[in-house]
């Protein structure tokens, strides 16, 4: 235990240790400590701004499909409306419609009506002359009688 | 290890004889024994003593080193993980104690604590392992822990004191480092009284300033060498009874060992810190 040259050789060890830590260890453990924390402080602030952005996209969404829904409950009202005006449209066309083939029928109706009062008309008078010659007993010349009858058939 | 007082003092006082190697009438050898060490006077070197601590800081170094130059920013694993972790724990500690701004400081700490941990950790190698191998191979006395002997810790003290020196002239200037230790405590705002302060002021002052590497050197030795003698009296027990002591005392060292290198480390920094800041 006697203090001897060792000393000094403890000394400049000692020396060499810390120079040698300073000039290789420290600064680049340091060096890589610090870019860690640099990346773990982007990488958090990036999760933060991702949260952000879902946020608001999530927003967006939402109205988007709010809008959505307005446009289309608008549409499917435009369109029971112009359903409605097609089936009022429709109506009155078919009404329309109905009463021009009423009124034809009825001119049809009466054109034929007129029709048959004119043959029966004719068939009355055939059988009236025919009843008349009957009763008559004689021939009678249907021509030179025809001329009564036509009247007669006008009148009746 | 035996039961007689005579041999136990040998025993002793052969675990306490580091391998001290110089010149000896006339040629080099190592000494067989203390007077042997004594005489060859300041010349001589504790081989023991410089041959664990270069292995010991070696071994710090280049484990740094390496994990140093493979730093990388991503995942980091294992050994780096680890490192990472010590650093850490010294830079919040510079950071905490250290006010001012310097490259040494903090690689300075981490040294002073690494190697000194390393070095106090030899001291829970069973006493005897080494010794005995060391007579096997020829060598007369080996001492393991490197700050069981005064030489290393005034050595490492005295390193810390040339810095703390070499800061408060860089930073005050001569003048003001002289003037930090002749102008206080006491101060006077009469020209002469203060004079007349300064050989005390110089006297107390230079008594703080001496006691800053004594101080740091002698607790360290000390703790360590009041530990070591603990070992070395528990192994002169029955082998089967040793366990009963040595094992709580082992345990109770590594507090020891880690507190003293962490005691070191702090005082080294404030020391540092002291010298960087002025004084008014």
């Amino acid at each position: 235990m006697n203090i001897n040259a060792t000393l000094l050789g403890q000394t400049i060890m000692f020396a060499m240790f810390v120079w040698f830590s300073m000039k290789f260890v420290w600064p680049p453990i340091m060096a890589a400590l610090e870019e860690r924390k640099k990346q773990i402080a982007d990488g958090l602030a990036a999760a933060e701004r991702g949260k952000h952005d879902l946020e608001l996209a999530a927003h967006r969404s939402a109205d988007l499909i709010r809008e959505a829904k307005e446009k289309a409950a608008e549409i499917i009202a435009q369109s029971d409306k112009r359903g409605s005006e097609l089936i009022e449209a429709a109506k009155i066309q078919a009404h329309a419609e109905s009463e021009r083939i009423v009124t034809a029928a009825k001119a049809e109706i009466d054109q034929e009506v007129f029709r048959a009062k004119e043959q029966l008309r004719m068939q009355v008078s055939a059988v009236a002359l025919a009843g008349a010659g009957k009763i008559l007993g004689r021939e009678i010349d249907a021509k030179s009688h025809n001329d009564l009858l036509e009247k007669l058939v006008a009148e009746i | 290890m035996t039961t007689e007082v005579l041999t136990s003092a040998d025993y002793i006082r052969h675990h306490l004889q580091n391998l001290t190697c110089g010149l000896h009438e006339g040629q080099i050898h190592c000494a067989h024994n203390a007077e042997e060490a004594k005489e060859m006077g300041f010349w001589a070197l504790n081989v023991d003593t410089f041959v664990v601590s270069l292995v010991l800081g070696l071994f710090f170094t280049l484990l740094f080193y390496r994990v140093a130059v493979k730093a990388k920013q991503g995942t980091p694993s294992g050994a780096q993980n680890f490192i990472e972790w010590i650093i850490e724990f010294i830079d919040n500690s510079v950071r905490g104690s250290f006010t001012g701004r310097s490259a040494l400081v903090a690689p300075l700490a981490l040294t002073v604590f690494l190697w000194i941990f390393l070095m106090n950790l030899m001291d829970l190698v069973p006493v005897d392992y080494i010794p005995y191998l060391a007579e096997k191979a020829g060598l007369g006395h080996f001492k393991l822990v490197p700050s069981t002997d005064p030489n290393a810790t005034i050595g490492m003290s005295l390193g810390v004191f040339f810095l703390v020196i070499y800061y408060s002239i860089k930073i005050k200037g001569i003048g003001g480092f002289f003037g930090e230790l002749a102008l206080m405590p006491f101060q006077s705002s009469n020209k002469l009284v203060q004079v007349l302060f300064m050989p005390v002021n110089l006297l107390l002052e230079g008594v703080n300033l001496i006691a800053k590497p004594v101080s740091l050197a002698l607790r360290l030795f000390g703790n360590m060498y009041a530990g070591e003698m603990i070992f070395i009296l528990i192994a002169l027990l029955p082998f089967y009874a040793q366990w009963t002591l040595s094992l709580p005392w082992a345990i109770f060292h590594i507090l020891i060992v880690t507190l003293q290198a962490f005691i070191f480390m702090t005082l080294t920094i404030v020391y540092l810190d002291m010298a960087h800041q002025e004084h008014h």
